[in-house]
């Protein structure tokens, strides 16, 4: 480790310092508080990711669904119980319902274990599918009515009224849950398979939590979620923001040297020996599949925690808000432009993109507000109406350009890995 | 009989028109996968941009269609495909090459080409704005009806004048893509190089003259799939977004680095759409008479709702990584 690297590092940590500062003199406290407490959920999506890209290599393009994973089920867990559904006839359907899918589930469990009476070969892959199919077809006819009555009758089942970082933990699991069952398939492949298969899990997600009205409430969207720590009604934004923070903060820096000592643990070497070299790995006997799974459910785990936080912060679970730009690319852009495989890039990179990121809106209306005036006043030009909405849709293309400007000319991140040479 | 000219309809003629398109994309995709080694994300988005050009050039020239009785969208499509080849070279110059040159991991090539999606997202956006727009502003959309000489059939077979052109460029496009392939130097370099790029190199094969084919290929063939299906539906700036996963399903399944299993796949995965949520209580309705009384014909009988039709390509996906990776006509696995 040189000087260098560290004189570059306390610089570049100054600097997202001063913009703070600034931000501070010309929004106000509470805008920044907001800002910071948003980058910190940030930051732990960017762990994650950096966990898996950087530690693994392994390209994870739905990050946008498990963020959404974490979300849901912190809104289920921590929303105020809905007395009107526990009361109704939906309730006890809904019970009959999920005790149809336990037996539904049993029978195919039982249905994948047919080798063991003989049924074996292309035979048994033909029953195991067309078990699952009619499995799937009784499970999407039994609900329907259910999900029917319950929308009539209470509008959507409620939540659970338990601790909010209750929601945020199981959160993560269940994210972490889905990640195996995708990584399952898909690991054994290039990076390629499990972009593309992360990428249409991510879209699966969206288009069930947004049209599952009896559990969500679709484009009515649940709020007010609860925060872990007293919400401002109770005692003012900067109060109630900064103790938010402060919370996420303490989860980023436990992250942080939990990852950290993986990293320099024999478990980091091995992970790295496997990115760089799959082959001399697999013949020093690493289990190359399981060790990738792994590391693939942890990170989506850690995506999932940081997506229930940062969707908490919002207070309100709005399934048409996850957009793939604000939670799987712009995640990309902060590990990227951080330093992939740098844990302190990754928050580096959170924090300072996130901060360009809202930045942007302001100088984009700026910006496209006087070419407005100069092309009228010149030209004669006329804008389009919609121009500032489109002036804030452009922001994508910054982002875009900001991933393959990083490629080319910073390949490895303002904060690169650190790599040991042993002379 | 009437149900029977339904299912026609909704399921022969709309299976066969997203099967196209999704040919028509997947053959792009698969092209790029087996000679550049990465999957393109900016694919679909291309498809997009091409789309957009076409209609630039349509409102730049209105009537030039009906000059010739064709809508002005597809006239001017040859227009579009020179556009979007050469915009397709430039993008690899610009982002690709450097990348290349520099002999990183075929992964960040993908890394590379989901920066350009983006790029191309906020470009459409900015310059077109988010509202939807027609071709057929000021032409009339020809609608052919054909008269099913049945007693018991009282409605028609509908297929509509940009269906019909869409079929026909993708018979033809499949059929050069074969003529090239098969009996050009190029285009057999390029299947040399798709099947041993290590080999195809040591034979004396100049790999960037390849790399640009591929290009303007993939290009042309974005331009056409995305134009004929902006004149079928409506042209609208997310119009892609969503078809990259079917593509990428549609290029898996066939295999990778062979077109004719993209054309497979595609045609497979657009027919297991449509199937999947096409209402069969419609074609069940008429047996009705003929069951007991207590089987009562619900009144939507479909296997996938619609809102939740991306279910079906992915399904597709996953089930083929994981009995058949290397997809049904035995592409690569890289």
């Amino acid at each position: 480790m040189n000087i260098d690297q560290y004189r570059r590092e306390i610089l570049l940590f100054s600097l997202v310092g001063l913009a703070i500062v600034a931000i501070v003199a010309f929004f106000g406290q509470a805008y920044t508080l907001r800002m910071l407490a948003e980058a910190a959920c940030y930051a732990i999506l960017a762990l994650g990711l950096t966990l898996q890209w950087g530690y693994a290599g392994l390209f994870n393009a739905g990050g946008m669904g498990f963020v959404a994973i974490g979300g849901f089920i912190t809104m289920v867990v921590a929303f105020p119980v809905n007395d009107a559904f526990w009361g109704s006839e939906g309730a006890k359907a809904l019970g009959f319902f999920l005790i149809e899918v336990a037996v539904i589930v049993l029978a195919v469990v039982g249905l994948t274990q047919i080798h063991r009476i003989g049924i074996r070969g292309k035979l048994k892959a033909v029953c195991v599918m067309v078990g699952l199919a009619a499995a799937f077809l009784f499970f999407n006819n039994e609900l329907a009515p259910v999900a029917k009555l319950i929308e009539t009758e209470s509008g959507f089942i409620g939540g659970l009224g338990l601790p909010v970082l209750l929601g945020w933990i199981l959160g993560g699991l269940a994210a972490a849950f889905v990640a195996y069952w995708i990584g399952k398939a898909c690991l054994g492949l290039r990076a390629d398979y499990l972009a593309i298969a992360t990428l249409g899990i991510a879209e699966i997600i969206k288009a069930i939590l947004k049209n599952a009205d009896w559990l969500t409430r679709g484009t009515l969207t649940v709020s007010p979620l609860p925060w872990p720590v007293p919400t401002p009604n109770d005692i003012g934004f900067v109060a109630a923001r900064s103790a938010y923070l402060a919370l996420t903060a303490i989860m980023v820096a436990v992250i942080f040297v939990l990852l950290q000592r993986a990293y320099r643990a024999p478990w980091g070497r091995m992970m790295r020996a496997i990115r760089d070299n799959e082959v001399s790995a697999a013949a020093m006997g690493k289990d190359i599949n399981l060790r990738r799974l792994q590391i693939f459910v942890l990170g989506s785990g850690l995506i999932g925690f940081g997506g229930a936080a940062l969707i908490s912060f919002a207070r309100i679970f709005d399934p048409s808000g996850f957009t793939p730009l604000k939670h799987t690319f712009l995640v990309w852009v902060m590990v990227l432009v951080g330093g992939a495989g740098n844990n302190l890039g990754a928050i580096f990179g959170a924090v300072a993109v996130y901060i360009i990121w809202l930045m942007g809106e302001p100088v984009a209306l700026l910006l496209f507000e006087s070419v407005r005036e100069l092309g009228s006043l010149w030209f004669d030009w006329e804008a389009p109406a919609d121009l500032m909405t489109r002036a804030l849709q452009a922001r994508v293309f910054f982002v875009g350009l900001t991933i393959t400007l990083a490629l080319r000319f910073v390949p490895r991140g303002l904060i690169p890995e650190r790599l040991n040479k042993i002379s | 009989m009437n149900e029977l000219i339904f299912f026609v309809n909704k399921v022969l003629i709309s299976g066969t028109i997203i099967g196209c398109i999704y040919a028509l994309g997947a053959i792009g995709v698969t092209l790029v996968f087996g000679i550049l080694r990465f999957a393109n994300f900016s694919h679909a988005d291309m498809m997009t941009v091409g789309a957009y050009i076409a209609f630039i050039f349509a409102s730049l020239m209105p009537g030039a269609g009906a000059l010739i009785g064709l809508p002005t969208g597809f006239v001017v499509l040859p227009l579009a495909i020179i556009c979007l080849a050469a915009f397709a070279i430039v993008v690899d110059r610009l982002f690709y090459r450097p990348l290349r040159e520099r002999k990183v991991r075929p992964v960040m090539l993908l890394v590379a080409s989901l920066g350009v999606t983006l790029m191309l997202h906020g470009l459409v956006r900015l310059f077109a704005g988010t509202s939807p727009r027609s071709f057929f502003q000021d032409e009339k959309k020809d609608v052919f009806r054909f008269d099913v000489p049945f007693e018991l059939a009282s409605r028609d077979i509908v297929i509509s004048e940009p269906q019909v052109l869409l079929i026909i460029t993708s018979i033809v496009c499949i059929f050069a893509l074969h003529w090239f392939l098969t009996h050009t130097k190029l285009g057999k370099a390029m299947r040399a190089m798709s099947d041993n790029a290590d080999l195809a190199l040591v034979s004396g094969i100049n790999t960037e003259k390849i790399v640009r084919a591929t290009w303007i290929i993939a290009g042309s063939l974005a331009a056409v799939a995305g134009t004929l299906l902006s004149l079928d539906v409506v042209l609208k700036p997310d119009l892609s977004f969503n078809l990259l996963l079917p593509i990428f399903a549609a290029a898996i399944v066939g295999g990778i680095g062979r077109p004719y299993g993209a054309i497979a796949g595609g045609l497979l995965v657009g027919f297991s759409e449509t199937l999947a949520i096409f209402n069969w209580s419609i074609l069940l309705r008429p047996s009705a008479e003929f069951l007991p009384e207590w089987i009562d014909i619900p009144a939507r009988m479909a296997f996938v709702p619609t809102e939740y039709k991306i279910i079906v390509p992915f399904v597709i996906l996953i089930a083929v990584l994981i009995w058949r990776p290397t997809g049904i006509f035995k592409g690569q696995v890289l």
